[in-house]
């Protein structure tokens, strides 16, 4: 039982006049709200870039040889499109956006813990990705090494490594900020009454990816160091004629990347697990399971990332424990996915924008899931590495799970952020456009994969043609499925019909106090019963 | 917590921590020379994490917080523990 929060006495953030005007209002505002809505409008606009790389790479695939650019153009492509999508939109994603806005709201506070913090978080932000954009356009060239920067070709290629390397080791520092954020503000600013087990599962989410975000991030960090470090300097971390070992770079970068797809994946999983809930109008099935699996999957979630280097020449004890740790980080997973279903069983489903999203979430998620779990058999892994079946399963995973728990969070959120409703009709059709699109251009990769098309290569034999046509036509659909989807966003932002507090009938706390929020959320701090 | 910041240690105590910290930092350099084969990253760890909670406990103040706060360091050293654990199954093994 929540105590209602008495009426705002206060304007809403949006129409909130402070010291500053303008933009000046915003990107030199510590409310947490303004901050969360500043890494959206970033990350939409670097979506916007990210996907046109993709569209663009999938436009050269269309045909095998030369079709739009070069073979170097293609990896610089490639490149670009991962570290956009990887670490200036995934990794962010939910928790800077959803997470800095809904976070203290839920947990019934009026701001994060450190709130200048909060906006020296975005500004590192926005200073990363100026780094990177840098590299675009000095020295020799963009980067060509994909997302990965492996090593020794990242410590040896002409391409423009040093301002992208290090533009990723300062977005490290952005991400480790929020983590630290947010575990403060869980641990010290719950309202009174909402002991750990009465926290909604959003927030719990958010607990587990800022402790990855807090431990994982610095490895990276002096990892990117080293590589700079191996270019400046010559050291010979990583250089096997200097007595280094390339596999450490290896076994450095995933123990970070590995956990980062459980920051991108667990507050996706959060929202969802807010999402079905509302919309079946029951409490969610197993709370404390899926409490308990969050933390398992952000746990056991470290120590599995050799999987990503089966063919590398790692030891044969080494794969084998790899193997049985992928194996075990399915469970959890499973769990949440039982649970979201036993929460639909019997349920008075609401069917609305957000649920779709949810349930093509769940579909999707255990496409890439069990895709995933093929491939923590070694055997397997072998026969599929570094093929198109790769950039299926992830897409499936990170695109397919965290990008549809993005939209359906959007929707979701969206009357509470806008104080305003999308119109319904657009976004599922948006959203069914989308979601062909998807299954067109990821489906058809896992089928090339396992006929043994690479991954990353600009070329290929014309037995792989048809498939690529599909996916390349997919990729065509689902631009246009996102466009309709953004377009109705934004203007429903400015042009929608006003919205009430609760226009779902949803249980947590962003229910109860106005659409769109006021400055400090509640008159009140309320009383959690 | 809310009494940790008033806690007083005397300058005995931090002077002792510091001949602990430079006595282990000789021993970090001395035991270089000794050939410890698949064990020397393993005692260099070792060597690096006592004296790492040495700074913790007493400098840090972990000794006069929260327990919490001596958990969750804890936790962290056990994770990052298991993490270079898990590592050298790799290069023990190959």
């Amino acid at each position: 039982m929540i105590s209602e929060p008495k009426h705002a006495s206060e304007p809403s953030y949006l129409e909130y006049k402070g010291k500053h005007k303008g933009i000046l209002a915003w990107i030199l505002s510590t409310d947490h709200k303004r901050i969360g809505l500043l890494y959206l409008y970033t990350i939409m606009s670097f979506f916007v870039v990210g996907a046109t790389l993709g569209l663009l790479m999938k436009l050269e695939l269309i045909a095998p040889g030369k079709t739009i650019m070069e073979a170097q153009m293609y990896n610089v492509t490639f490149t670009l499109h991962g570290i956009i999508m990887i670490f200036v939109i995934v990794i962010p994603g939910l928790p800077a956006v959803f997470g800095n806005f809904f976070l203290p709201i839920m947990i019934g506070a009026k701001d994060v813990a450190f709130p200048r913090l909060n906006l020296l978080s975005w500004w590192v932000y926005i200073a990363g990705i100026i780094l990177v954009l840098i590299a675009l356009f000095t020295g020799d060239g963009p980067p060509d090494t994909g997302w990965t920067f492996y090593a020794p070709y990242s410590f040896k290629t002409a391409g423009n490594m040093l301002p992208a390397v290090f533009g990723a080791f300062v977005l490290g520092f952005s991400s480790i900020l929020t983590g630290l954020n947010f575990i403060v503000t869980i641990h010290r600013m719950r309202a009174p009454g909402m002991r750990w087990l009465k926290m909604p599962i959003f927030p719990w989410t958010l607990y587990g990816t800022a402790w990855i975000q807090l431990l994982a991030t610095p490895i990276i960090g002096i990892t990117l160091l080293m590589v700079a470090g191996e270019r400046l300097f010559n050291i010979g971390f990583f250089d096997p004629a200097l007595g280094g070992d390339p596999i450490l770079y290896q076994h450095l970068f995933w123990i970070y990347s590995h956990p980062a797809v459980y920051i991108m994946i667990l507050p996706a999983m959060g929202a969802i697990s807010e999402i079905i809930p509302t919309f079946a109008r029951k409490e969610i099935f197993g709370y404390k399971f899926v409490v308990g699996s969050t933390l398992a999957i952000a746990f056991v979630g470290y120590f599995v990332w050799g999987h990503h280097m089966f063919t590398s020449g790692m030891s044969g004890t080494a794969l084998f424990a790899f193997s049985i740790l992928t194996f075990l980080v399915a469970i959890p997973s499973a769990i949440k996915v039982f649970n979201w279903i036993s929460t639909l069983y019997k349920g008075s489903i609401r069917m609305e924008t957000p649920l779709y999203w949810a349930l093509s979430f769940i579909f999707v998620f255990m496409i890439g899931g069990l895709s995933g779990l093929m491939q923590g058999a070694v055997a397997i892994n072998v026969h599929v590495h570094d093929t198109h079946f790769i950039v299926a399963h992830f897409h499936f995973i990170v695109f397919g799970g965290t990008g549809f728990a993005f939209f359906g969070a959007m929707h979701y959120w969206f009357p509470k952020i806008w104080g305003r409703m999308y119109d319904a009709a657009w976004a599922n059709t948006g959203w069914i456009i989308f979601f062909i699109g998807f299954l067109s251009l990821y489906g058809p990769m896992f089928y090339l994969g396992l006929q043994g098309m690479p991954r990353r290569y600009y070329d290929y034999d014309e037995s792989f043609h048809g498939g690529n046509i599909l996916s390349s036509l997919g990729a065509i659909i689902m631009i246009a499925g996102a466009m309709v989807i953004i377009v109705n966003l934004i203007r429903s932002a400015r042009k929608g019909a006003p919205a009430v507090a609760d226009p779902w009938g949803g249980r947590g706390l962003e229910w109860k106090i106005p659409s769109p929020p006021p400055l400090e959320n509640f008159d009140e701090i309320p009383v959690i019963k | 917590m809310e009494n940790s910041s008033h806690h007083i240690v005397p300058y005995r105590v931090y002077l002792i921590i510091l001949a602990i910290l430079i006595l282990m930092t000789g021993i970090s350099v001395a035991v270089t020379q000794i050939d410890l084969g698949v064990i020397t990253i393993a005692v260099a760890l070792l060597l690096a994490t006592v004296k790492s909670a040495f700074v913790l406990i007493y400098f840090m103040h972990l000794k006069f917080d929260n327990r919490m706060f001596s958990i969750m360091a804890v936790g962290v050293f056990l994770m990052i523990g298991v993490v270079i654990f898990v590592t050298f199954l790799d290069y023990l093994f190959r």
